[in-house]
Formats: C-alpha cells, structure tokens, sequence
C-alpha cells in the first residue's frame, strides 16, 4: 500500500490554548443535553423487535395446525452447545398427518445452554424451528428453563408456509392412486 | 423571632455558634448529596438518557403530582444513595493498615468542612455578612490553608491501602494539587491587588473582595487570573479532566479502591464538599459574590435584598456545580504528563507573568 | 478353501498411474483397495454381479496388439491403447494385465452425473425423516457426482411408503432404487427367495412373492445392504439418526459362531447390532436373533446391585462375603461358556488353587447352517483353551447334584448359569451356600446366598473363541449400571489375581502363547484347536464351516 506523507499544519495560537476546542466541545455536549432522550424504559415499555430477530428459538404450526417438525434431529446435531434434545417418535397410521410419518415425541431446548446462535433455524429443512421475537426468558428453577415440546409449540404459534410440500405430496399421492400416472 | 433568627445568624455566643456549624454542615451535606443527583442526571441528559427517576417511598408516591415529580425527577435518590451508604456491610480489608485507613476518609472530609466556616454566602439587611465566622480578615488564606489538606486524606488513603493502584493514584493526587496550588496562589495575587486600593482595611477578607466587585466583576477585570483559577480549581478538586487520583481506567478506582461503603461515602462527600468551596471562592473572587449582575449589586432593599443575593449566590454555585459535570463529559482525561506540564510549563508561567503585568499596570498608574 | 501360493499380481493403468492388483479381482474391489472408489449402488462384494444400477461406468481399454503378429504396438515408445468405444460397468470387469481405466473423463462424469439424475427421478427426497440418512449411498453419491439440481418438473411417482415386509422389515418403496441387492441376497445366501419386482417402468416395485413375508432370521441383512432408505428395521425405524450413534466392535454372544458385530450406542444407550465383516466368519452377515441381544442390558430382571442373604450390600461386602462362603468347605465351580476368556481364566485359577470340581453346562440347539451354530454359548472353546474344562460340555449336572447331596461339596460358585434349569433343584441349592455371578434375576439367583452382580457383553471388553478356535475381541460399547464391578475384576478378587494382569497369565498358556487380548487385529486370530479334536462338538455346517468338526 503506497504511504501518502501528509504534512501536518502547525497549529494557529488559539489551537494551541485548547480553549476554542474546549468551546466547542462544550457546545456539543450542551447540543446533546438538549436532546430529548433515546432510552426506552423497558419493562414498561419495549421496544419494537424486527422480525427478523434472532430470539428464543421456537416450533411452528404450518396453516393447517400440522407440526413441521418431522425430528430429523439436524438442529441437535448443529447445536454448538448442545441446547437441543430430541425424542423421535413415529405417527400413527391412522392419525390425518400419517403421510409425514415422523414426528418429535420430545423435544427440549434447555435456554441455559442455548446461545441464540440460529443454527437450528438455518438447518432446519422442515421450517419448523424459528427463532422468534421473544427475546426474556425467565425461570425460578434450572428445569423451569428447559423449553419442552408444548412450551415450544405454544412460544411459536403458526408461521405461513410457502411450500406445502407434503401436502403435495399427499394429493399427488392421492391422484396417483386414482390410476392418473 | 426576628431577633432569633439575627441571633442564629450572627449572634457570636455559642449555642447559637454550635446551632449555625449544625445547620451549614447540614446544608453543604445537602449541597453535596443533590450534587450527586445533579451529577446523574446531568450526565444522563448528556448522554441521551434519562436519569435516576425510579425511587420513590410510598409514603411520597402517594401524593398527587408532587410524589410523581420528586420520583420522576430523581430527587429521592440522594437519601437511598446515602441510606445504602450508611446501612452497607463495611469491611475492613485484612491488609490495609488500619487505623490510618480509617482515619482516612475523615482527614478527607474535615477540611471540606472547615473552610466552610470562612464562606461568606450574603450579606443582611443590617449590614452584617452571612458567615460562620464573618469578617475574617484572613479569609482567603485561611481557606487556601485548610483545604489543601484534602490532600492528606488522599495520600494517607493511597498509602495505608496497601495496594499498588491506590498508591499511584495517591502520588499522583498529591504532585497533582502540590503544582496547582502554586498557579492558583499567584492567579488570585492580582484580584488583592486590585482590591487593596486605599481606605479598604483588609483585602484579603473575602467580603472585602466581594465588596470591590459592586461594578465590574472581577472576571472582566482579571480574564487571565479568573482561567487559570478556574482551571485550577478543577484540578484541585480532583475533577475531570484532572481525576489522576482516581483514573478509573488505568488505576481500577484509584486511592479509594480498598474503599467501600459509608468510607467511600466520605470520600464522595468530600469530593463534592470540595467542588462547592471551590465554585463558591471562584464565585466570591471573580463573579461578585452575591450580586445579582454586574454594576448591578443589589434588588430593592432589606429583606428583599438580602433574599436576592442569596438567590443570585446559590444559582451561581448551581450552575458552576452544572458546569463541573459538563466539563466532565466534553473534556477527556489528560494524560499525567500532560497535567504536569500543564501546571508547570503553562499555567504557572501564565499566572507569573499576568502577575508581572498587573504589576506593572498599577505601578504605572500610580 | 485357502491355497498357499499369494495370488499373482497383474499391473492395471488408472488415470495413468500403475497399480499391481490381484489377478482375477473384480474391478470395483481393486479400485476400492487402492483409493479410488468408484461409486456403486447394485454391485456388493458378497452377492453375484446383476449390473443394473450402472453408477460405476468407467472407461476402458487394453493395449492394441497386431492382428499378424500379436506384437504389442507401441506409439512413442509406449503401448497403444485402444479405448472402448462406450463407457462399461466396472463391477462386471475382471482385471487384466494391461487393463487401462478412465475414471475421471468427462464420459465418466457425464455418465454419473445422468445415473444420478436418472434415480432421483422419482425418489421422494424425504432424507428429513429417512433413517438411511447418513449412512445413504444414494445421498453421498448425488452430493458427489449429483449434479446439484433437479431438471424435473414433473410430478413424483408415489408408490406405497410403509408396506410391512416381514415381521422385521419395513419397506418404503418410493426410496427403492432397484438394485436388487436384498433379491439376490434372499436367494443367494439366506436360499428363502422371497423378495421380488413386480411391474414395469417407473410402475417397477420390490415386494413379497403373494402369501409369504420375509420372515426368516436373516431378513435385517436386506435392511444393511439395502444402499438407500427403502428397506428399514422396524426395531430401529425412527429411533435415533445414524451420525449420533458410535461404533464400537463386539461379537455376537447368541452362539459359538460368533459373528462379528458393530454396536451402536449414544449416550450409553444402545440402539442397534449390525454385523462387521470379516471374511473369515460371518462375511458380512449376521442373524436377526443376535440383533435383538442389547434389549439385556435394559431388562426387567437386570441385577443393579450385590446381595447378601437377600439384603442389599455393597460390592465389597458381597465380596467380603464370597470370600467367606467360598472357604466354607469343599467347592464346586460351575463355570460358563458365556464368560470371556479372560473370567475363564481367572475361574480356572480359582478351580486349580482350591482342587474344585468344574463344571461347564452345554446349551444346544438347533443350528441353522450359516451364523447361529447348535453351541448357544459364544466361547465354549475358551473353556478349553483356558483348562476350565478338559472334557465336554455337560450336558447335566447330575453329577453336582449327587456330590451335594452327599456332603462332599459344602460351597458353589455359579458364573452366568442359571443351574436350577439344569437339574440343581432350589431345595437342593439350600443344601450348600452359594456365590452367584451373574447378569439377570433368575431361581439360582433367588436361592443363592451371595449375589454379584455382572455386565453383559456390551458394558465390558474381553475376548471369545469361537467354534472355529477363532480368538477375538469385544469392546465395550456403554457403561454398566452404577457400582457394578466387570465379572473379570470380581473373579480376580475372589482369586486373589490382578484382573489387568490376565493375558500375563493367559499367553503363557500353549495355544495363546504371545497373544494379548488388548491388542487383537480386529478380524481375530485363528487358534490352534487340535489338541481338542477328539471331543465331539455339537456344531453342524455353517457359512464359513464346511465339515462339522
């Protein structure tokens, strides 16, 4: 990188008394003090969270009320300290979501290790886990800080789905099986 | 009643005496517990924020629009601040040498307290002056004297802390105040000069000077002198940007960092003790006292005057205690080279040569 | 069966770069041994070659020779080669000398690149919730040799998604990418050929031939070769994905044939047994039975703690105790062929100190020719081997029991037996006292007055022989269940040895002179067996025994 020499201009008298820099430093100062405040009182007031924020991670709902989680445990193996513990699980032949086939039968997120970090959120191939606006978490006991699965569902709500992709999925299936091929 | 409160005013017997210490340590303690909410909140504004605005007691939240204010504007706070002063566990660390650690705090504060009793804050409607001890012919020096012993509750808490960064800020505090006390002393040389003129009987009382300043202040008379007393008395009282003995960032705390609870409290209290002496000489040498505005000594008369010059005396101790914290968040922190050479190598040949000039003024002018 | 002479060495050309290779080998196998896998879906080293996949598509060629003279021509100085025109399946290639093979040409690529696509098709994508996901061929080779994105717009095949394959077995057949590994495998070496395609086209289907199901002890083998996630373990389905488990080399204990498995365990839980291969015992086969064994570790009936006359006690009271019962008057051991070679050594100390009389039940039952053997206990041969017995298993212990009820043996020591299936009666057990070592809650453990608890297979490290005297090692997979001591330490305590100096005492002995059970190459070390070869073992045929011994 080429240097460029500059040469410094001596300072004028009143540079060199400081005071007129020490003037306008007042001046600043005053100019700030007048202005009204920034600070938000927060617990009365809070502030307004884009939504893209990366908060307490939570499950979602698609539209229909299906859990997106279909416990592929990829976000368990991404966790870099280990926050997440799922219990995979199968659905019943019978139950309306049987074309998914796996769903969690626990899932815990222990916000004591957790580090907000949105790796689970990035893996996740489902969309299921977000990371939401929710950004306090309180708890009185260690356990109390352990999301589990309904605490889960219940900070998440539902998101929209663009894809529907196994609902696709089931009406071709069930076109297919009409003899269409 | 009217002859009561002339007597606690001025009435030389001594419960009277006793009556009057009681009430102007309870006032400069006050001064000194809302400087630190001035201080808060000053610094809040600064900085875009708010401010202490929390604490309340039910007892005042309870009142209608006053308890609102008084908590929203924090004045609450100086009593909680004081309460968790007074009601903290205080250690005593395992190594300090303690009986000087406790004398400490106290060596501190004492002088703070002393020179009020030289402070004239106004003068009644009979003549008499507002003091403690009016009409001391010595004032000034007298003040000078004692309240340079602040140093010695400094150095003493440095050196019994037995720890190494209160002891740097303690050798810092003392050269600190050892080589501004030398600028300070000649700055104000040419304000006695000025007032020495014949038919005063003692230039060196503070009414006297106060006195002499019925038309042009002294400011306008001695800019130089009134700088270099200023800056001085920023660097005397250990305040921004001259705090090298407390330097939080490269001395953790500074002396007072062994410190805690109600002994820190002291130190707090003598700091702000400190700062209001310090405004109120600046205020009674350079701004006139308790006149109100320049060739402007007093409103209307009696009681009235007596109220104004209060009035004009207590704001302008208000604004310098403002102005302390202002300069606190625009200057930064010099260097301790930089305040050395600053007192040595400018201030004090400053105040050398406007002596010299003054001088040689009045010795023109006959 | 194996011949002296090595096999001769043939030099092959891959990208330029000379190998020598075995003769005769098949491509795929040599390409794999030097480094340069090629990709493959149908072609598996134990099966017979189909070719259908067509993934391992190398270029080919051999060095031209002159029609006239059949001299080698040469082109600046090397050989001329001639390329074959089109791309050719390297599984159904031998090697031979000269053989030149393109493995990085953009016919190849291309070649992978359209195979890929072409089983993408209609593979539903669903790795999310596919178990195979980790340990997916198909999945590995689309991120290598795939070409990243999908030109495909139309809508999938679907097909069925949970058809019931056999007891075991799920089958997904939209995964199913028709290599046929799991038909050729029923045929071939399970010889019940009951998987098959049925239809046509994209319409092309695996499934049971009508009225049968894969039901035979062999059907979780088609679950591991199956190079996708079509064909899944119902025990396994959805339990626990493949990259969390760890891998820990063990033996099948169900019997002597002990087929070399891989344990996969998170956590200290085990999830699933698949076998290792070893060519020399199971190739890479094992029986279904043996999968289910780690459901031990967990049972009901599991011993957590010691017990001395029923209460409670801590392991060095209950050893304390041992102590006690065991000098009490004449002893009689009855060891076990499902104790490590290591507790059979240490027994045996204990059997040659004291002059005791050893006993080692027999556990016989039906052999089915290829990994489960007549022999139900994994290391009967470490009995002899170690001189814990000298004879055959006992089928009985009619013996014992006499010798009890005549007073000649006034304490018992019972390792991993539950002898009141055998004959010593409960009211019988009262007659002596009695240390038991063992696993499970069983009579024999209820009426003994000494409990120590032990460790399955899975919670220890320690050795077997098998029915071919073939010596190899097991590691431990998880923990054991809290305070409990490995039988080897308890023995040894009770012996009064070192349990981490046995192999000292073990490799002095003549058929495992120099060997050290820690350190054993992990397809095992063949004994020397023939001082036992008068006995009559109860073993018949089986995958890798020709003749019964």
């Amino acid at each position: 990188m080429a240097v460029k020499v500059v040469e410094r201009r001596p300072l004028t008298l009143a540079e060199r008394t400081y005071l007129p820099q020490i003037l306008a430093g007042l001046r600043v100062t005053w100019e700030n003090m007048v202005r009204p405040p920034v600070t938000l009182q927060y617990p009365d007031e809070r502030p307004a969270i884009p939504q893209n924020y990366r908060g307490v991670p939570t499950l979602v709902r698609d539209p229909e009320g299906r859990e997106k989680c279909v416990s592929c445990q990829l976000c368990e193996f991404v966790c870099p300290p280990k926050a997440i513990r799922i219990t995979p699980g199968e659905i019943p032949a019978d139950a309306p979501t049987a074309h998914v086939e796996k769903a969690p039968k626990e899932f815990e997120i222990n916000m004591l290790r957790c580090i907000y970090c949105g790796l689970c959120q990035e893996v996740c191939p489902e969309e299921a886990i977000w990371l939401q606006t929710q950004y306090s978490m309180t708890g009185l006991s260690r356990e109390a800080m352990v999301n589990d699965k309904a605490r889960l569902y219940e900070l998440g709500g539902t998101l929209p789905d663009a894809h529907r992709k196994w609902d696709v999925k089931k009406t071709e299936a069930e076109r297919q099986a009409g003899g269409a091929h | 009643m009217e002859s009561f409160l002339l007597d606690l005013l001025a009435s030389p017997s001594w419960p009277f005496a006793a009556s009057r210490g009681v009430i102007v340590i309870g006032v400069l303690m006050t001064i000194a517990g809302y400087s630190v909410l001035l201080e808060r909140k000053a610094s809040a504004w600064i900085q875009g924020r708010i401010g202490p605005n929390r604490t309340s007691h039910p007892l005042i939240a309870w009142i209608p629009l006053l308890g609102t204010f008084l908590m929203k504007g924090g004045f609450i706070q100086p009593a909680a601040d004081g309460l968790k002063f007074l009601f903290k566990e205080d250690p005593l660390p395992g190594h300090v040498r303690k009986g000087y650690y406790v004398l400490a705090p106290i060596v501190a504060l004492a002088p703070a307290l002393a020179t009020v009793v030289m402070l004239p804050f106004g003068r009644l409607p009979d003549g008499n002056v507002i003091a403690l001890c009016p009409g001391a012919d010595v004032g000034v020096l007298f003040m000078f004297a004692i309240s340079s012993l602040g140093v010695y509750g400094i150095a003493l808490a440095g050196w019994s802390a037995n720890s190494k960064y209160p002891f740097l800020g303690a050798v810092r505090g003392s050269a600190q105040l050892i080589s501004y006390e030398l600028a300070m002393g000649l700055s104000v040389l040419t304000v006695f000069l000025a007032t020495a003129a014949p038919g005063v009987d003692s230039p060196l009382s503070l009414v006297a000077i106060v006195d002499s300043q019925k038309g042009a202040w002294n400011v306008l008379g001695h800019p130089l002198a009134a700088l270099i007393f200023l800056i001085c008395v920023f660097a005397e009282t250990n305040r921004h940007p001259f705090d090298m003995p407390e330097s939080e960032t490269d001395l953790v705390g500074g002396f007072h960092t062994e410190y805690g609870s109600f002994k820190f409290g002291l130190f707090f209290v003598a700091e702000y003790g400190h700062m209001v002496i310090g405004s109120s000489l600046f205020i009674l040498m350079f701004l006139g006292g308790w006149h109100v505005l320049p060739w402007l000594p007093t409103v209307g008369t009696g009681v009235v005057a007596t109220l104004a010059g209060l009035a004009a005396f207590f704001l302008k101790l208000a604004f310098f205690l403002f102005f302390f914290v202002w300069v606190r968040w625009t200057v930064p922190r010099f260097r301790y080279d930089q305040v050395m050479r600053i007192g040595w190598r400018v201030l004090l040949p400053a105040a050398i040569v406007n002596l010299l000039a003054y001088f040689a003024w009045y010795a023109y002018k006959g | 069966m194996v011949t002296d002479n090595k096999p001769s060495l043939v030099a092959i050309n891959v990208d330029g770069v000379e190998h020598l290779v075995p003769a005769g080998a098949n491509l795929v196998d040599v390409l794999g041994r030097i480094g340069r896998e090629v990709p493959h879906y149908c072609y598996h080293p134990k099966l017979p070659v189909a070719g259908n996949c067509r993934m391992c598509l190398v270029e080919l060629g051999s060095p031209m020779r002159d029609r006239a003279t059949n001299e080698v021509i040469l082109e600046n100085g090397k050989p001329k080669i001639g390329w074959q025109p089109k791309p050719a399946i390297a599984c159904a290639t031998t090697v031979s000398p000269g053989l030149h093979v393109k493995l990085d040409s953009p016919v190849v690529k291309s070649c992978r690149e359209g195979v890929t696509e072409m089983l993408l098709v209609n593979h539903p994508l669903d790795c999310p919730i596919c178990d195979q996901a980790g340990e997916c061929k198909l999945q590995e080779y689309s991120a290598e040799y795939g070409r990243g994105a999908s030109r495909y717009d139309h809508e999938k095949n679907a097909k069925p998604k949970r058809s019931r394959l056999g007891p075991r077995v799920t089958l997904d057949d939209e995964r199913c990418i028709l290599c046929s590994r799991c038909v050729r495998f029923t045929s071939e070496v399970a010889k019940d050929p009951v998987l098959g395609f049925v239809n046509r086209g994209s319409f092309n289907t695996l499934t049971c031939f009508p009225g049968r199901e894969l039901d035979h002890n062999y059907s979780l083998n088609t679950v591991d070769i199956c190079p996708v996630g079509a064909l899944t373990s119902t025990d396994f389905r959805f339990k626990m994905r493949v990259w969390f488990l760890k891998q820990t080399p063990s033996v099948d204990t169900e019997s002597s044939a002990g087929a070399n498995t891989i344990v996969w365990s998170r956590e200290g839980v085990i999830h699933r047994i698949t076998p290792r291969r070893n060519d020399a015992v199971n190739d890479t086969w094992m029986a279904d039975s043996g999968r289910e064994l780690y459901k031990q570790v967990t049972a009901e009936n599991r011993l957590r703690h010691a017990t001395v006359r029923g209460a409670r006690a801590t392991a060095e009271e209950a050893l304390a105790a041992a102590s006690e019962v065991l000098a009490a008057g004449p002893l009689a051991v009855v060891g076990s062929g499902r104790l490590s070679v290591e507790e059979q050594g240490l027994l045996a100390r204990i059997v040659s100190a004291r002059g005791a009389a050893a006993y080692v039940p027999a556990h016989v039952g039906k052999g089915d020719g290829l990994l489960v053997s007549e022999d139900r206990t994994p290391n009967f041969r470490g009995a002899l081997v170690t001189g814990l017995t000298a004879r055959e298993a006992d089928a009985d212990l009619r013996a014992l029991a006499a010798d009890i009820e005549s007073g000649k043996v006034r304490a018992l020591l019972i390792c991993r037996e539950d002898v009141t299936a055998l004959g010593l009666s409960a009211t019988l057990l009262a007659k002596v006292r009695t240390v038991v070592i063992g696993t499970h809650a069983d009579a024999t453990t209820a009426a003994a007055e000494v409990v120590i608890p032990g460790l399955t297979v899975f919670e220890k490290h320690g050795t077997f022989i098998n029915c071919q005297f073939r010596l190899q090692a097991f590691a431990q997979a998880v923990p054991g269940p809290a305070g409990v001591m490995p039988d080897a330490l308890t023995l040894a305590r009770l012996a009064g040895a070192d349990a981490g100096l046995v192999w000292q005492d073990l490799s002095a002995l003549p058929q495992l002179t120099g060997l050290d059970g820690a350190k054993l190459p992990a397809e095992g070390v063949q004994l020397d067996g023939s001082a036992w070869s008068r006995l009559r073992f109860p073993e018949g045929r089986l995958l890798k025994v020709a003749t019964p011994a």
